[in-house]
């Protein structure tokens, strides 16, 4: 193990961290407001990253640019999705609700394999296969775009939550659902609003990855499964504890990588999960109160 | 007394038929009975208990790699091999449960937890050399009923058919003893169950443990009837969801939920697939729709339904 190897763990494992920051924001907001789980966040990133693909494939549009169209599609969508699949379910049994946007996730990521089969696509972006070098350890291109447009979008999200009204009645739903209500809140639009935004963010994270990742129909999965442990890590709900939590899970996916043989680094990311379940079902930061 | 009739009726029909029937049709049928047999094992957990775990796939993964070890290094009966791989996952729910219930985890914090623990296992095996990692383990085909291995897909039809029928009786048992009507109590309102009295520690461990149990037995039985096994096919999420899918399309919680969720599921599944041919994913696709569809119309699933009209 020499130092060089080290640091370009710790430097592939922050700059994918991000992008799980990114998909991890949107699954903790839908869950901060609609106090669901959604099984299907990965499965609408997968989509997202068929749009990025075939904008790419058949119109030549660059990945980075076509988020420009998918972001607000996705959040179309999720509006959608909400409105006609979770809200009319919104009283529903919790673990319903839970089965619910499981039943989503199987069937948008078959349809995938349905409309488009199981091949690996890849996507080339003008920055593909540009790297340099910082100390011993190589950065491509793609991924510091990434993670930098990741966080980008983050702080964006942040401020939109802090200062704007739309972001304020989610709070405010997010923190007191009555009260909110009683307050002359939308509560029916916001909800639908936060399920918007959550897609819309994995809509970014997608074309953010497909410059340097493949694109197939259960690519989702593992963003959906290192999300569900960002956020768990991070506290359900806390915007904050998602993006440093999704640092700390690509960190330990990357060292876990360099460290240990095959693909046991998994065991590594799924071990912290259960440890912070069992221990800190709140998060490490601390859930969404008051926040 | 009609619905006696008829269950009857339709268990000799199940006993008598199968030989008539063409062989496309008895794979259907073995198919069926199978998920059925998942389904019900899961739905002393996730439908009387109301933990919905996402990882069952953790204790079939375990009693099938175990039977099929034990056979293949050492030579073991996998009817013996069986009741191991049973004993071991049932070991392994209490371990999973004591830690999840003790820590307080209900609810999505408990399916999450189900979900990581079978995850872990799965990576294990992939990883794992001496257990076949990602290639898997075969069992050679050959005709010797003493080690679980028959000649035709009859054989196999009728000890799915015990093992489900088994499965339901037993389930049929636990919902009219005390530790059923307990059960209920904390599927409905565990705090209140534990304010009565009930031991809702203890009975949600029993729970698991028997959930495990056979859900491992069917894990064994898939290693033999296919002969093959691997990391994916057994411990990927793919099973667990599987089995809670027919409980809760069937009506999670009560006796014969899973049954007719399999009855209802497999069929579709079996002619989505042949109407599709080439295209990989279809009947996948259509148990997401059904299942959304089901939990937004039919919340209690068929037999729920069925029982409020």
């Amino acid at each position: 193990m020499t130092w060089g190897l080290l640091l370009q763990a710790v430097i592939s494992g922050l700059l994918l961290g991000g992008v799980y920051g990114l998909v991890a924001s949107g699954l903790t907001l839908i869950f901060g407001v609609l106090r669901i789980i959604n099984f299907a966040h990965g499965a609408i990133m997968m989509l997202a990253m068929y749009a990025s693909y075939w904008l790419h494939a058949l119109g030549g549009v660059d990945p980075y640019l076509s988020i420009l169209l998918t972001a607000p599609l996705f959040f179309v969508l999720g509006v959608g999705v909400q409105r006609v699949v979770i809200e009319p379910n919104r009283r529903a049994a919790e673990h319903n609700q839970l089965l619910l946007t499981l039943g989503l996730a199987l069937f948008l990521e078959n349809l995938a394999l349905v409309l488009w089969q199981g091949d690996f696509r890849t996507v080339r972006s003008a920055i593909s296969g540009t790297s340099f070098m910082l100390g011993d350890a190589l950065v491509e291109g793609a991924r510091l775009v990434a993670c930098a447009g990741a966080v980008v979008v983050c702080v964006g999200l942040f401020a939109w939550l802090r200062l704007t009204d739309a972001g304020k009645a989610l709070r405010a739903l997010a923190e007191e659902p009555e009260g909110a209500a009683l307050m002359g809140i939308d509560v029916t639009r916001i909800r639908g609003v936060a399920f918007g935004m959550g897609a819309a963010c994995v809509a970014v994270a997608g074309a953010l990855v497909t410059p340097f990742f493949y694109v197939a129909p259960d690519v989702g999965e593992s963003f959906n499964i290192m999300a569900f442990v960002v956020v768990v890590l991070g506290g359900m709900g806390n915007f904050l504890g998602a993006l440093l939590g999704g640092f700390v899970i690509g960190l330990a996916e990357s060292l876990g990588a360099t460290l240990l043989p095959g693909s046991l680094k998994y065991l590594v990311v799924f071990l912290l999960f259960v440890l912070v379940l069992l221990l800190r079902p709140e998060g490490i930061f601390g859930g969404a109160r008051g926040r | 007394m009609a619905a006696r009739a008829v269950g009857l009726v339709a268990l000799a029909a199940l006993v008598a038929l199968p030989p008539l029937l063409p062989k496309y049709f008895l794979e259907v049928l073995i198919s069926v009975l199978f998920y059925a047999y998942l389904g019900e094992s899961w739905n002393v957990l996730g439908g009387y208990a109301g933990q919905f775990s996402f990882g069952h796939a953790a204790f079939f993964g375990i009693g099938a790699y175990t039977s099929t070890l034990l056979f293949l290094r050492l030579a073991v009966s996998p009817w013996i091999g069986m009741v191991a791989g049973g004993l071991l996952a049932a070991g392994f729910g209490l371990f999973a449960g004591s830690l999840s219930f003790r820590y307080g985890l209900r609810g999505p914090y408990f399916s999450l937890v189900t979900l990581a623990f079978a995850e872990m296992l799965r990576v294990v095996a992939v990883n794992t050399k001496a257990v076949g990692s990602s290639l898997g383990l075969s069992i050679a085909p050959r005709s010797a009923p003493a080690l679980f291995l028959f000649d035709g897909k009859l054989p196999y039809y009728y000890v799915i058919l015990a093992m489900a029928l088994g499965a339901v009786l037993l389930t049929r048992a636990i919902e009219r003893s005390k530790l059923g009507y307990a059960l209920h109590a904390v599927r409905e309102n565990e705090d209140a169950a534990e304010a009565a009295g009930v031991d809702t520690l203890a009975m949600k461990l029993r729970a698991m443990a028997i959930s495990s149990f056979l859900t491992a037995l069917g894990g064994t039985f898939y290693a033999q009837y296919y002969g093959y096994i691997d990391p994916s096919l057994t411990f990927g999420p793919a099973v667990s969801i599987q089995g809670l899918l027919q409980a809760i399309v069937g009506g999670a919680g009560t006796v014969l939920g899973p049954f007719v969720g399999s009855f209802v599921l497999t069929p579709i599944s079996e002619l989505s697939r042949a109407a599709l041919r080439g295209r990989a994913g279809a009947d996948v696709m259509l148990y997401g729709l059904i299942l959304v569809l089901v939990i937004s119309f039919l919340p209690h699933g068929l037999v729920g339904w069925f029982r409020r009209r």
